[in-house]
């Protein structure tokens, strides 16, 4: 009770020291302004690009696998790939054969083609060649229409679905479902449209896309290009063990001999999160490490000007003592000082930091500030502020108080 | 009855580099409840050093200080704050006030340090103001109140938690004659009501306003006798006992 009635009173006792030298304490704090301001901008870009990538990559699917001939970030040396065979449909139907721990997989393949429309045509489209499960792995919607059925899968019939930048393209005004484009040399129906889906990493154009069933892919494009397996995990908290299944009927299915690498790709989202994190991990390091030298360069600054403020006030702390105050009270008085002058500089950091980095996400990159940005953020003044007016404060509490009076 | 101040052969010791320098060479003094005393001597004798001992401002090199039958020289830092806190009251020559804040808040200081509520402060800070006569400059700071006005100040602060003690060392050292006498009519009045004062001073007319003047000379006591005042109490208090 004490204890924090001595804090309350301290806190109204530095309120009023502040007060009394607003400049001073201002001037104080700016390089605990610059430092939060630093720090704050670092964390909220950081946080942002992660947003960003993650957005980025939430087409790939958190709970999708993806069997290929190659690793998407392979680190070995080519001759290590190079013999690899492709993905073919038996070992397919054995993997879906055999799985236990997943919901439902499609197989698929790819080609780029122009695709036309009347005398509209649009270069380098992927024409992605699949089976009816592929939507519900791949987890999208449709906006128009629908995606095709079993039937159209098996029985290879010429229809599509398209993406959201083919019907923008051809279909400014008219509706789609129904029309007949040609994808390379041949016809396709129209008969859905898929949601806009955006890119993946900003890079390749999801929604520049064309989906028709597999079997008339093999038989127009023909039957010789390499497979991916899509396969949805059955728990999306437990993604390994349908990686380690899978693993272990491919290689079942490929006849790979025991004690020998795989010689398949076993891909998944959480591989270009790894390798982001390792492209960046060491950027945000370095970054944090820097901007918070700013932070530490800024108490420096505290601990300074509240060495001359204990120094200009000896009298003062002598009074204080002669009046009955501990040793214990005038270091958390100055305690306090310190840190309120900190808090305050993180607060304006703040303040200065939220419309920078709105500014920043309007022009140049992403930027998020959560709530935990501006709590760590006014934590950390709070910590600095206590480290830098330890020194000072221990000064002042352990002052004589025959000599401090004495003191002019 | 036991003594309230028990001082016995207390030296004080200032070393400056290779110079040694007693303040005080072996001062004994015994001072009871509810005296008036004054300590009187030439500058640089030892009165403020003497002073600064009783009121646990400052320690003794050597020798006994007891207050209250209490051993000063074995008490913490902790423990010398809350005496100073709640027996003593001290008003100094220089007012001692913080500037930047006002008369109440001035008064205020002492009950912070007992950890008193903020309502119960403003009572008592404000009735200690209006005993010295400042009821209309409670909201002044202290440099807009002329000398007299800040003495009575410092004094409303030394009595505002009540204590039994009350040390002035010169306390109209920086005022003129008649505001003087007005702040040693306040010390008479304290006096009445039962508390034990300690004044020093230069001035022998100040002097005589006191019951009992100890002379210091050198950092030894030199005198110790009552005042005219002094003896006319005492004369007073023989009749009552024989009368009684
Ligand atoms: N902190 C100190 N360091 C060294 N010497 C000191 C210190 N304080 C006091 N003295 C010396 O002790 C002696 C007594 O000082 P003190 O202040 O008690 O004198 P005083 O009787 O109060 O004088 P005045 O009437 O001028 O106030 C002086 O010679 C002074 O120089
Ligand atoms: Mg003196």
């Amino acid at each position: 009770m004490k204890f924090f009635s001595e804090i309350k009173e301290n806190i109204a006792i530095s309120y009023q020291a502040i007060n009394s030298n607003k400049l001073r304490s201002l001037l104080a704090t700016l390089g605990i302004v610059i430092g939060i301001t630093a720090v704050t901008l670092m964390q909220t870009a950081i946080e942002g690009i992660n947003l960003a990538f993650e957005k980025s990559i939430a087409a790939v699917g958190a709970d999708v696998l993806y069997v290929q001939k190659f690793e998407w970030f392979g680190t070995e040396d080519w001759s290590f790939y190079k013999n690899r065979k492709e993905l073919t449909m038996e070992q397919y139907d054995f993997l879906n054969k055999n799985s236990q721990t997943s919901t439902v997989m499609a197989p698929s393949t790819g080609v780029t083609r122009t695709v036309k429309f009347k005398d509209l045509s649009l270069q380098n489209v992927f024409v992605l060649g699949t089976t009816f499960e592929y939507q519900e792995v791949s987890g999208f919607n449709m906006i128009e229409g629908r995606y095709f059925t079993q039937r159209e899968s098996d029985g290879g019939y010429p229809v599509c679905v398209i993406g959201t930048d083919i019907s923008d393209a051809f279909f400014e005004n008219t509706d789609p479902i129904g029309k007949t484009i040609k994808v390379g040399n041949y016809n396709f129906r129209i008969i859905g449209v898929i949601e806009k889906q955006g890119s993946l990493l900003g890079l390749f154009s999801l929604d520049n896309r064309i989906i028709i069933p597999l079997e008339r892919f093999f038989n127009v494009f023909g039957d010789k290009r390499g497979l991916t397996f899509n396969i949805k995990a059955a728990d999306i908290n437990n993604v390994d063990e349908t990686k380690e299944e899978v693993r272990w009927i491919m290689r079942k299915a490929r006849k790979v001999p025991y004690g020998s690498a795989d010689d398949f790709g076993l891909n998944a989202q959480e591989a270009f999160k790894s390798t982001y994190e390792s492209l960046t991990g060491l950027i945000k390091v370095i970054g944090t490490m820097i901007t918070g030298l700013s932070l530490i360069v800024g108490s420096i600054g505290i601990a300074n000007i509240m060495f001359v403020s204990v120094k200009e006030r000896t009298k003062e702390v002598g009074i204080r003592k002669a009046l009955g105050a501990r040793r214990s009270t005038i270091l958390s008085q100055f305690l306090i000082e310190s840190s309120m002058i900190c808090l305050m500089g993180g607060f304006i950091g703040l303040l200065i930091a939220f419309p920078i980095s709105l500014i920043i996400d309007a022009f140049v990159l992403p930027t998020a500030m959560p709530l935990w940005i501006v709590v760590l953020a006014l934590f950390i003044s709070l910590m600095f502020g206590l480290l830098a007016g330890f020194f000072p404060a221990y000064t002042a509490a352990k002052m004589d108080p025959v000599d401090s009076l004495r003191y002019e | 009855m036991e003594p309230l101040i028990e001082i016995k052969d207390v030296k004080k010791l200032y070393v400056m580099g290779l110079e040694e320098l007693y303040a005080l060479k072996g001062v004994s003094l015994d001072i009871n409840n509810n005296e008036y005393v004054a300590i009187m001597g030439p500058s640089g004798s030892g009165k403020s050093t003497l002073m600064n001992i009783i009121g646990c401002l400052d320690t003794p090199s050597s020798g006994e200080y007891k207050l209250n039958g209490k051993n000063v020289n074995e008490m913490e830092d902790d423990e010398l704050a809350e005496i100073r806190n709640k027996e003593i009251g001290f008003v100094f020559q220089t007012f001692n006030l913080l500037p930047r804040i006002n008369a109440l808040s001035n008064v205020e200081l002492p009950l912070i340090y007992s950890g008193k509520k903020k309502d119960e402060r403003i009572e008592l800070a404000e009735s200690a103001l209006i005993n010295v006569g400042l009821e209309d400059r409670m909201n002044h700071k202290p440099n807009e109140l002329s000398g007299g006005q800040r003495q009575r100040v410092a004094i409303a602060r030394a009595l505002v938690n009540n204590p039994s003690l009350i040390l002035a060392d010169e306390p109209t050292g920086n005022l003129d004659t008649k505001t003087g006498e007005e702040i040693m009519i306040l010390f008479e009045d304290l006096w009445s009501k039962g508390n034990t004062i300690i004044i020093v001073t230069h001035e022998e007319e100040i002097a005589q306003n006191a019951h009992r003047i100890i002379k210091i000379r050198d950092g030894l006591i030199a005198d110790d006798y009552l005042s005219e005042k002094g003896k006319l109490i005492a004369e007073k208090t023989k009749q009552q006992t024989i009368s009684v």
